[in-house]
């Protein structure tokens, strides 16, 4: 086995699967740096993110790819699941050495493993668009924070750019420590140290418009008020809204807290 | 006064709560001039605890009645409380739930105060002022009132969405039984005219790219099921013929929530018909997207789905003689017909049988359901489920799978 380390970047991914091809590693077994833990056996080879090398693997990929298998690759990527890198590298290699287009191909184990990965960070893209719930602050922004099972912050920006175009608003993953915020004209990736604790409520009433804690409670009246107690289903409610995500939901806050 | 807007929210949420659509989807509104919001794929943001989704703020204007319609929990003699909202009240709820993402857009209906045109003149006016003095691009599905004027319901058009006017019974037996009030022809009639309207639309925008949209999303219905002894047949055939004939999006069925006493109608504690009613989906799912005729669905001599499966499923059993079918060559059609797979699954095997022969091994990892496939598909191994009559099927079928509504169900003690 010889490992490949690079940075963590989805960039250092596609350097990293060029070098494999340009220094014909065999078995390549490809890790992050940052969340690799000791190796013990086999050769490694560090890989310098490059763009050059980037930019000939998008190429290549992109004459045998359709823009939607394509688009496969980084969304998965940002799954962040364990050995991500070594299925995209494998699924990849099974593309170059294929003569024909082999993207449908869910015979082949990483083919179909890569669609259902993808799926997986689809689902959770859905569920950021779906579930955050923006709490507006005295100097007119509307904030949010989250911490979604994948990364999936880059794939939201344009959906909440179209949308949300003539108010200002700042999406922050807490986990990740990066958030997009929108300042009316563009929307930028941003890092920052928040003071207050967000879960300690005097604390967010003291940055919050006037107005926003009527609206928190008029959403809950509503939330309550359409419910139909006669064809409860607590189980079809969880399946939609697991719990995992209900401190973020302002409906469903004051039941976990 | 926020005390006040609370109970006017609670009481009329309540009361619209019975209407099941929540689609906000099917419409292709953009954001116009970095305004606000958009519409297109619609996204579900929360759901109850009853498992419904909450896509759009669904309320009534008012539930002030004149009419007394004995399934409706806003009839006339009902002794409930009232409430109204003002047009603007209902214009600041929805701009601040939409700006805070806790919804899609707006859904919209009303009791019927003074007479059908008075109510929807107001509807009409909420719409309006959403999109033109907030520059609102979200989802606003409006009801049209029975009754109400053709200039009314062309004003409604060009501000919403969607429109829908509900046949609320599956025949006009029961609605004259239920709604002596309502008229069947007075539904059909504005269903015909937004039919042409949508239509007329739709041509006039292949020659005139700027013409505005007129309700892009369509319309829908919606009918009570459960309250009157009407069959899934009749059911059906009257759905089909509104898919066929109405060009409707979407038909709902709804299963009657027993809120009155009156003797026309299922006691208070009768159960929701739920497992009927998801059957009734599925059956409407078949139709629109599996490529099946109602007749296929029910017939003559099944004029009810049954209940223990799935209608896929059912259909199935009365036909296999066409089963077995070999997974590696039968048409895309067929293939989603065998139970067990879905659209999804159907269009992976498509794909994936142009590169290999598909064995079960593969059928298990693209995901079909193997434990209903077996007993209709075969891949190159031996087929073994031969010569199992349908009943044997359907019993094993069930043995292993407990039924999501079981526990719902079974109100009386387990003996066994």
């Amino acid at each position: 086995m010889n490992i490949v380390i690079y940075d963590g970047s989805f960039e250092g991914l596609m350097t990293a699967i060029f070098e494999v091809y340009e220094y014909k590693i065999k078995q390549p077994n490809i890790v992050n740096s940052e969340t690799q833990t000791g190796i013990l056996f086999g050769t490694i080879h560090e890989v310098q993110t490059n763009r050059d090398k980037t930019a000939r693997v998008f190429k290549k990929l992109k004459d045998k790819l359709t823009p939607n298998a394509f688009s496969q690759l980084y969304k998965s990527f940002l799954s962040e699941e364990r050995e991500i890198e070594n299925i995209i590298y494998r699924y990849i290699a099974y593309v170059l050495s294929s003569k024909i287009a082999v993207e449908n191909d869910y015979s082949n184990a990483d083919v179909l493993l890569l669609q259902q990965i993808t799926r997986k960070v689809h689902r959770e893209k859905h569920r950021m668009e779906a579930f955050v719930r923006f709490e507006l602050t005295k100097d007119q922004l509307y904030y949010c924070l989250v911490q979604p099972d994948y990364n999936v912050l880059p794939l939201i920006s344009k959906h909440f750019e179209n949308r949300y175009a003539d108010q200002r608003w700042l999406i922050y993953d807490s986990r990740r420590k990066y958030g997009l915020y929108y300042d009316l004209q563009t929307v930028e990736e941003v890092s920052l140290n928040f003071e207050t604790d967000m879960n300690d409520a005097n604390a967010v009433k003291s940055i919050c418009d006037e107005k926003e804690e009527l609206y928190q409670q008029l959403w809950c009246t509503y939330f309550d008020s359409v419910n139909i107690a006669a064809r409860k289903n607590m189980k079809l409610h969880i399946q939609h809204m697991p719990k995992r995500y209900w401190r973020y939901l302002t409906e469903k806050k004051s039941t976990i807290f | 006064m926020s005390d006040r807007i609370k109970e006017k929210l609670s009481i009329l949420a309540d009361a619209a709560k019975y209407d099941v659509s929540c689609s906000s989807s099917g419409s292709n509104r953009k954001n116009k001039d970095k305004g606000l919001g958009n519409a297109s794929n619609g996204i579900c943001h929360a759901y109850t605890e009853d498992g419904r989704c909450v896509s759009l703020l669904k309320i009534l204007l008012t539930n002030f009645c004149i009419y007394d319609c004995a399934y409706c929990v806003s009839r006339k003699s009902n002794d409930v409380k009232r409430a109204a909202f003002t047009v603007q009240e209902v214009v600041d709820l929805t701009i601040n739930f939409y700006r805070r993402n806790y919804i899609e857009g707006l859904f919209l209906s009303s009791g019927i105060f003074t007479n059908a045109d008075y109510t929807m003149e107001r509807l009409v006016q909420v719409a309006k002022k959403l999109r033109l003095e907030h520059n609102f691009n979200g989802y606003i599905h409006l009801k049209t009132i029975p009754g109400a004027s053709e200039e009314l319901m062309k004003e409604a058009g060009k501000w919403a969405d969607r429109l829908s006017i509900n046949v609320e019974m599956p025949t006009e037996k029961s609605l004259a039984l239920l709604a002596p009030d309502k008229k069947r022809e007075d539904m059909i009639k504005p269903m015909q005219y937004l039919k042409q309207e949508i239509l007329a639309n739709k041509e006039e925008k292949k020659l005139f790219k700027k013409t505005p949209s007129f309700a892009p999303a369509g319309q829908s219905t919606q009918m009570v099921i459960g309250a009157t002894p009407e069959t899934d047949l009749e059911i059906l055939y009257m759905a089909n013929g509104f898919y066929k004939t109405m060009n409707m999006r979407r038909v709902y069925y709804s299963g009657y929530v027993p809120i009155s006493n009156d003797n026309r109608l299922p006691a208070i504690g009768t159960p929701v018909p739920m497992i009927r009613e998801n059957r009734l989906y599925q059956a409407d799912w078949l139709m629109r997207f599996y490529g099946f005729k109602v007749n296929e669905i029910v017939d003559k001599q099944n004029p009810l789905l049954d209940i223990d499966i799935d209608p896929k499923l059912g259909w199935a059993l009365r036909n296999m003689d066409m089963f077995p079918m070999d997974v590696n060559t039968i048409d895309y059609q067929l293939l989603m017909r065998v139970p067990g797979i879905g659209i999804q699954s159907a269009n992976k095997i498509t794909a994936a049988r142009k590169f290999s022969r598909i064995t079960w091994e593969h059928l298990k990892k693209i995901g079909i359901s193997v434990n209903r496939a077996k007993y209709f598909i075969h891949t190159d191994s031996e087929f073994e489920k031969k010569d199992l009559q349908p009943m044997q099927i359907k019993q094993m079928i069930m043995q292993e799978g407990t039924s999501k509504y079981k526990p719902n169900f079974s109100p009386q003690l387990k003996m066994f």
